[in-house]
């Protein structure tokens, strides 16, 4: 059922909620975290969406945060969705006027007690996401450097402003690579000299599965430009050789070692729901994103 | 095994355990558990992404097929089974790597275009020369199979120049024998050809993430230990309940029963796990070595008569339906003693659970299917309230719920509420499906992916497996001897003589 407020307060939203509840026969227990989105009208659809499959099989709170017309007077309209398309409950929250400025005030009282708070930017990423005050009330924030007008400044920004907790969305891009890459390098090879990594351009993913590269073999990965779709291909260059993965068609990849048949293995690109699904699952704060972003800092930015 | 690789970085919990380069022999295709557990497992793992490139699959079996037969076999079972959604691109990839070899287990040339297929395998998707045997076949063939595949030369790999020896490994399911004697027996005739280290044997009660936990809730909290031992806990429970009868499985059924058949496996290993002390660290030799200490210190009742019970269901009405007898099953002899449901007591001679006795129960055609340990703690020393306020008050519990609805329920009395002080039992509940955002991978998904990496920790040891038939032998012949099995309706809790084996002690078993 879907219940609107307008001009409400977080009190009266609480009553809605607990009502909802109990006519639709549910228990108040039994939510596993709060995730806070902070996006705009255009956009709110598309990750609601998203995090309600995330929350499908596991019922959470989704507060999302839309602030509209900063000049008019501080108003707050609730739209509370409960027992629609997911087990948990969406509340959207539109806050008009100053009241805009101090949005914590409204999402702090309706954190749920006891479990954890991860705040989502579909969209623009903050300048410090640990500052922001929606980014302060959560232990996991999570940005998206590929939405931004330049992912690579996006990164730049996040390497500076890194707190512990803090997370993006083409890092979590990065894992069916980083496993496969992973999983190839667990077979012997020669000495790693250096790579490339291959993608369409201006795709933070790869600048970070470079910088990764980069960082756990001490040599120097560099990015180059493709048609995409998105990593087309990782190389190491060895001293028996090169090692090749390739992704055509963002499906599978065909993986060259010297002397080796080619082998094939499903390396499918994920939905905004599998990538949130797996920045759920661990909520302790991540230091090999922190290092590898540093590490793209350093070298991967200034190399532009 | 990731020595080495800079790449495996122990903080960087999102890659994921990947297996290298092999290939999976399955023996025994055509059985239930291959079609329904093992053919899914093998996709989710592909679609989870934790199988390597060019991982290949080869069943073997007494069947007239080309390899597309048994890729369209596998493709079926994958779609009814499968955990994970089906993705086409993942079964492509799966698909390409399927092969299929027909033949017996007497049949040299059949092993003999089986080792062509792997090494053609190796050298078309280079899977490197190692191979897991999946020996889904009733224990009475391995000797046959391993004997072939010790004279095909598959069951141990040459050196490559490289200095690398790729693996072998075999994995074998319960029945691990029907006694201690054919126990030791099968384990010869297996450790005559693979090392005990290459042998997994699953029991796939191991593989359950609420099994697991058992070790995460009594080793990584501080709540529960202090008070696990004889000062506070009363008696545990073990229940393993099945809701179905003995189904197509007579002709492995009759002369096994309940007790060889899950007791001696699955709720030995439950109640290893519930008694042992805390490991050194989680290796498998750590965690085997506390699980053999507690399975030698089982002592079993001085009256058997009045310590076990034992039962076959009779006709009756389960959920709803009428069913027929264990005795009435085709393929079940009208005088056949083997039972469907027992329960034992037994006690655990250490200093943490001298004078606690652990019930252990299995049956078939009980009112629902579910497994569960139960710790019930001992009644306050003194209770301030009147005999009338506590009526209502159990003995608090800890139940760790195995299946269905995975978790744990902390059962203690709390004040009813109104004007009058009266005390009843409530419970307080996690459960794995409300608590995580991620779902439970199937037993055999974690096992399988633990046979292909290597890892260990998960599979009993072949000692742990003599210990419990230990147990189990004097109760059988026992058994054997003395009387036979009651008769209790289906659908009903069991037997009365397994009643009068708790109300004796002056207890009772949960409700089921």
């Amino acid at each position: 059922m879907t219940i609107d407020l307008t001009d409400t307060t977080t009190g009266a939203i609480h009553d809605a909620l607990r009502q909802a509840r109990l006519r639709l026969g549910g228990v108040a227990s039994g939510m596993v975290l709060t995730l806070v989105i902070v996006t705009d009208e255009g956009a709110q659809y598309d990750a609601v969406r998203a995090a309600s499959a995330a929350g499908r099989q596991h019922p959470c709170r989704i507060l999302v945060v839309i602030i509209r017309r900063p000049e008019q007077r501080s108003r707050l309209d609730a739209e509370i969705q409960v027992g629609e398309t997911s087990p948990g409950e969406t509340v959207l929250l539109r806050m008009y006027g100053p009241l805009g400025q101090h949005a914590d005030s409204v999402v702090a009282p309706l954190l749920l007690p006891d479990t954890p708070v991860v705040t989502w930017w579909p969209g623009t990423v903050p300048p410090i996401p640990a500052q922001d005050p929606m980014g302060a009330l959560a232990q996991r924030r999570i940005t998206d450097a590929a939405a931004a007008d330049s992912p690579r400044d996006a990164l730049t920004l996040l390497a500076r402003g890194y707190q512990p907790g803090d997370t993006d969305l083409a890092w979590t891009r990065a894992t069916p690579w980083r496993s496969l890459l992973a999983a190839t390098m667990d077979q012997p090879s020669g000495d790693i000299t250096g790579g490339i990594v291959s993608a369409e351009a201006g795709n933070p993913t790869a600048d970070l599965i470079a910088a990764w590269l980069s960082h756990a073999f001490g040599a120097e990965f560099g990015t180059e430009p493709s048609s995409g779709p998105g990593i087309t291909e990782v190389s190491f260059t060895t001293s028996d050789g090169e090692i090749v993965l390739t992704r055509p068609d963002g499906r599978i990849a065909h993986l060259c070692r010297p002397g080796q048949p080619e082998r094939r293995v499903a390396l499918h690109r994920r939905e905004t729901t599998e990538l949130l699904e797996e920045e759920l699952r661990r909520l302790d704060p991540d230091d090999v994103y922190a290092e590898t972003l540093a590490r793209f800092q350093r070298t991967g930015a200034a190399a532009l | 095994m990731t020595g080495g690789n800079p790449l495996r970085d122990p903080r960087d919990r999102r890659i994921p355990r990947v297996a290298g380069p092999c290939v999976l022999v399955l023996f025994g295709v055509t059985g239930d558990l291959s079609r329904k557990k093992l053919m899914p497992a093998v996709y989710d793992l592909a679609n989870r992404g934790l199988l390597p490139p060019g991982f290949s699959l080869v069943g073997f079996a007494r069947r007239d097929w080309e390899d597309e037969d048994f890729a369209q076999v596998t493709h079926d079972a994958v779609k009814e089974h499968a955990r994970t959604p089906f993705n086409d691109t993942v079964w492509q990839q799966l698909a390409e790597g399927i092969r299929f070899v027909p033949g017996e287990f007497a049949d040299d040339d059949a092993f003999d275009r089986l080792t062509q297929t792997v090494t053609q395998l190796d050298a078309e998707r280079g899977t490197g020369g190692n191979y897991a045997f999946y020996l889904s076949v009733p224990p009475k063939f391995f000797p046959d199979v391993v004997a072939q595949l010790k004279r095909s030369g598959l069951s141990s790999a040459p050196v490559a120049p490289s200095g690398r020896k790729p693996w072998r490994r075999v994995v074998i399911e319960k029945p691990f024998g029907h006694d201690l004697a054919s126990a030791r027996q099968l384990n010869e005739i297996v450790n005559s050809v693979f090392g005990s280290d290459s042998v997994f044997r699953i029991d796939h009660y191991l593989g359950k993430e609420t099994v697991q936990n058992i070790l995460a809730l009594r080793f990584a909290n501080t709540l529960y230990e202090p008070i696990w031992n004889r000062g506070y806990v009363d008696h545990v429970q073990i229940t393993m309940a099945e809701d179905i009868g003995i189904g197509g499985r007579a002709g492995y059924y009759d002369g096994i029963g309940a007790a060889r058949d899950v007791i001696q496996n699955h709720l030995m290993q439950l109640l290893a796990l519930t008694a042992m002390e805390e490991p050194v660290s989680f290796d498998a030799a750590s965690l085997q070595a506390e699980k053999e200490k507690i399975l030698s210190a089982i002592r079993l009742p001085e009256d058997l008569a009045a310590g076990t019970a034992r039962g076959q269901y009779a006709a009756g009405w389960q959920g709803g339906i009428e069913v027929p007898g264990f005795l009435e099953e085709d393929g079940i002899a009208p005088d056949s003693h083997t039972e469907t449901y027992a329960a034992v007591k037994l006690g655990v001679d250490t200093r943490r659970w001298a004078g606690v006795p652990f019930y252990l129960r299995a049956g078939k055609r009980l009112p629902r299917r579910m497994s569960e340990i139960a710790l019930l703690f001992q009644r306050a020393p003194h209770l301030p309230f009147s005999a009338t306020d506590t009526k209502e008050l159990g003995h608090n519990a800890l139940v760790i719920r195995v299946q269905p609805d995975e978790g744990v329920t902390v059962r203690f009395g709390s004040k009813v509420p109104g004007s009058s002080m009266e005390v009843r039992d409530v419970n307080m509940d996690f459960a794995y499906g409300e608590s995580f955002t991620e779902n439970s991978p199937e037993a055999y998904e974690r096992l399988l992916l633990d046979v292909l990496i290597g890892d260990p920790p998960l599979f009993p040891r072949h000692q742990e497996v003599e210990l419990s038939w230990e147990v189990l032998d004097p109760i059988e012949e026992f058994w054997a001897k003395h009387g036979k099995p009651d008769q209790y309706p289906a659908g009903s809790v069991g037997p009365a003589s397994a009643e009068a084996l708790m109300a004796r002690d002056g207890r009772a078993w949960r409700r089921l």
